[in-house]
């Protein structure tokens, strides 16, 4: 909550950076190990992430939005004590339906720009409302249903591409190309840069203002924290500000999808995502859930992202080792997180026996 | 007591000498000693945090002293662990029984065995154990089917087939009805008169009274007493454990009001129903009156959750009328998790009270004022309104829930209504006193109080009128200790059955 996330920042961000320092070192011997030249790397990564205001922009912040999105739509669940791990397949049903959208509408403009991305928020929460109602009826957990629906809209995607939604000449799977006039413009002279960002910020922001000052955000935070007590002392309805959550976070990841086809590929395919829903997971909790630092954990994610593309590109580090380090950055996201949490209970049982003992 | 003074008298059978305990900021225990003669029952008195649970978790391997030595008959022993107290015959119950629901009594029993899991052999352990200790147990029976009392026997009986010749049990009688103690404290006298010990950790001076042969009482970490049970008076002990400056008497029970007001709470002929499907309140009938404290005097799972939590607007009921105030302070039993965000601030504490309602905007501004005041007027000892509830020791947390349970709040007057179960669970005799009071206050000022405590005792000494519940089913009894108690036991059901309405 409020105070409690905040009580323990400033150790945290040691644990951090000091896990990140290990991580740099033990990624510069594997590459070293494997023949290929860490400094090749790091320059690579450095050129294709942050090294110029072309990375920063069309290959960082491009990076960073939809995962600002799915961050966002993350935190919203886990604040709320929803374990959404979905977010991907919510996406991917977003972006599907914002293809649709914007493909079969006859005008363009910005109106329509609208109508395509409130399709793929709508249908985001519908996907994550399919688990709401499994666990408001028969109690399924969300773990699971989210995930295994990742899988099913994955498959739904692949179906349309080469179904109903695929390009006339049938030859590759994906859809037609959306119009110019229903893509998202793009800021001038920031290469591929897209107005989706301000979109993605003022989500965050109005997020942040909603957990801190409105009786909603205070709600969801609580029965996130203890739903019995919220029940029982704030006689708050939990079901219905969880089904609340799961439609809210669902919004959110498909309004990523929907952005992404419009602002990025303009073309629905299969792998629209590379897994921005899952990142979007360590996203989140490496910013402890507060929306302003998902700010800065998505830029830092979607850096990695572009820097591992580049290392590919340009160093000949092959994609499985790109792969290797962004699996080996999440365990070191997991890793501290759970250093943190431990010392965040050790403080807890330290005071307690202080209490009990004096 | 001091066995050594004899050259025939047996080794003591457990003797903890000087033992120096610190934590992080705090002292523990300073040069606590305590001897433990063979074949008794050895009391341990002192408030909450005075430190006798952290000397018994030095005897139990759970904690290190930094100095001092602890001896079981008569040899020097380093616990570096629980298996190593058990190995050496020591067990303990904890104050917070430590059983898997879903288990068996006898797998919970096998539990922290080694090697192949025989559970018909543990059965047939639990029966022998049953035939020789006269514990109703069923072996094969769900520890969630099971009554508090009967999850705390299994406890003891985990113990005793580790072959526990020394007992420790934490606060045990906390949890149990009146006649549940009473069956407790004689089975720990036959057990200590086959020559073994139990040590009871209680801050019931009545339990100790009954049962033990020496009494040790512990005050800020220190032995301040020490002396055979029979040699000791109430007084004595008092003084002992609070120190000479604090006496505390439940005002006389004549002091109550007999005047009440308007009826407040009022159930007609309700049925509640609970998750499981089992009717827990049957044709309930009961008024509370305006300035009135209703007691309920019932045994564990009478019925009397399911009634309180109906009667405060927290369970919906299944027939009947029911007729509730708006706005129903309710304190429930469980207050770490039914009443508190532990990870939440006090303000957000505090904020929770009518969370469910609120529109718009938090008034953050107006509830941490709100909460200053309720940390001031109730003597909650906090830093501030900023300081996580987990922090805060039991009796401030609870004395926070009833502030806010009590008062009134940004947005909504106090309420007409106070519900509190067990409000003075686990609280020292200082907190207890200042809940009371509370109470008083409240129906002082008009509100109607309805109580539900385990401890008779308290019931009595807080309550201008007591209802008994037995099986779901409520009667009205006059304010006296033996036909409440029968009650209680649906022994009386016959004789009494007049309808729990108030004129």
């Amino acid at each position: 909550m409020i105070a409690s996330f905040t009580s323990s920042r400033g150790r945290s961000a040691w644990v951090v950076l000091l896990a990140f320092g290990i991580l740099a070192i033990a990624i510069g011997a594997m590459l070293f190990l494997g023949g290929y030249s860490p400094q090749a790397a790091a320059t690579a990564l450095w050129h294709g992430s942050l090294g110029s205001w072309y990375s920063i922009t069309s290959a960082t912040l491009v990076r960073a939005v939809p995962l600002m999105l799915t961050g966002c739509a993350v935190a919203v669940a886990f604040r709320g004590g929803v374990f959404n791990i979905g977010a991907e397949g919510q996406l991917l049903v977003g972006a599907a339906a914002a293809a649709a959208t914007a493909l079969s509408l006859p005008s363009g403009g910005a109106f329509t720009i609208c109508v395509a991305l409130v399709a793929g928020a709508l249908a985001g929460g519908a996907w994550a409302a399919i688990a709401a109602l499994l666990r408001a009826r028969f109690g399924v957990l969300e773990v699971i249903s989210t995930i295994m629906l990742n899988f099913v809209a994955l498959h739904g995607v692949s179906y349309l591409v080469r179904g109903s939604l695929q390009e006339p000449t049938r030859i590759y799977p994906q859809s037609s190309t959306i119009a110019d006039a229903l893509q998202l413009p793009r800021f001038p002279g920031a290469g591929r840069l897209h107005v989706g960002l301000i979109l993605a910020l003022i989500l965050l922001a109005a997020c942040g203002w909603i957990f801190r000052f409105t009786a909603s955000g205070f709600r969801l935070q609580s029965v996130g924290q203890s739903p019995s007590a919220a029940a029982t002392a704030g006689l708050v309805d939990i079901r219905s500000v969880t089904v609340m959550a799961f439609l809210s976070s669902g919004a959110l990841a498909g309004l990523a999808g929907a952005v992404e086809v419009l602002g990025v590929t303009y073309a629905l395919y299969e792998n629209i995502s590379p897994g921005y829903g899952y990142t979007a997971i360590a996203v989140a909790l490496l910013a402890d859930l507060d929306p302003w630092r998902i700010v800065a954990s998505a830029t830092l994610f979607g850096a990695l992202e572009a820097g591992g593309a580049a290392m590919q590109r340009d160093a000949n580090i092959p994609s499985s080792f790109v792969s290797m380090i962004e699996a080996l950055l999440l365990l070191a996201v997991v890793g501290t997180q759970t250093v943190r949490r431990r010392s965040r209970i050790d403080g807890i049982a330290e005071s307690d026996g202080a209490v009990t003992a004096t | 007591m001091t066995g050594s003074t004899f050259d025939l008298a047996p080794p003591l059978a457990l003797e903890l000498s000087h033992i120096t305990k610190h934590y992080a900021r705090t002292t523990a225990l300073t040069d606590a000693s305590l001897r433990v003669r063979a074949g008794t029952v050895h009391a341990i008195l002192g408030e909450n945090g005075a430190g006798k649970t952290t000397l018994m978790r030095v005897a139990y391997g759970l904690s290190r002293a930094d100095s001092g030595e602890v001896r079981v008959r008569g040899e020097r022993v380093h616990f570096a662990t629980p298996a190593d107290a058990i190995a050496a015959g020591i067990g303990m119950v904890h104050q917070h029984l430590t059983l898997v629901p879903a288990m068996t009594v006898a797998e919970n029993i096998a539990l922290g065995g080694r090697g192949l899991l025989r559970t018909t052999e543990m059965v047939r352990r639990v029966e022998e154990l049953t035939a020789r200790t006269g514990f109703a147990l069923d072996p094969r029976a769900r520890i969630e089917d099971l009554s508090v009392g009967a999850q705390q026997r299994v406890e003891i009986a985990k113990a005793l087939t580790r072959n526990a010749a020394i007992l420790i049990l934490d606060e045990p009688t906390a949890v149990l009805a009146p006649a549940e103690t009473d069956n407790l404290l004689r089975w720990l006298r036959a057990y200590a008169e086959e020559g073994r010990s139990a040590l009871l950790i209680t801050h019931k001076l009545r339990d100790a009274l009954a049962v033990a042969d020496d009494i040790t009482v512990l005050r800020a970490g220190r032995v301040v007493f020490s002396g055979a049970a029979a040699a000791s008076t109430i007084p004595q002990l008092t003084s002992a454990m609070l120190g000479a400056t604090f006496t505390y008497t439940p005002p006389p029970a004549a002091h109550r009001s007999a005047q009440s007001g308007l009826p407040v709470l009022g159930a007609e002929d309700i049925s509640v129903v609970d998750s499981t499907g089992r009717t827990r309140v049957r044709a309930a009938t009961l008024v509370v009156r305006a300035g009135e404290r209703v007691g309920i005097a019932a045994i564990e799972g009478a019925g009397q959750r399911e009634l309180l939590r109906a009667l405060s607007g927290r369970m919906p009921i299944a027939s009947g009328r029911l007729t509730i105030p708006a706005v129903v302070g309710f304190v429930p039993e469980d207050r770490y998790g039914d009443a508190l965000l532990p990870d939440g601030s006090l303000v957000e504490n505090v904020a929770l009270r009518g969370a469910g309602h609120r529109r718009g905007l938090m008034p953050w501004a107006g509830l941490r004022a709100l909460t200053s005041r309720l940390l001031a007027h109730h003597d909650v000892r906090a830093r501030n309104g900023a300081q996580v509830a987990r922090t805060l020791s039991g009796g401030n947390q609870q004395k926070l829930v009833l502030a806010r349970e009590m008062g009134a709040t940004t947005d909504q007057p106090s309420p007409l209504a106070i519900v509190v179960e067990n409000p003075t669970r686990g609280l020292d005799v200082h907190a207890t006193a200042a809940v009371h009071d509370r109470l008083r206050e409240a129906s002082a000022n008009g509100a109607a109080v309805l109580v539900y405590s385990s401890d008779l005792d308290e019931l009595l000494a807080i309550t201008t009128r007591v209802v008994v519940m037995f099986d779901g089913v409520l009667t009205e009894v006059a304010t006296d200790r033996r036909l409440i108690g029968e009650g209680m036991l649906g022994l009386n059901a016959a004789a009494t059955a007049t309808p729990a309405v108030t004129p």
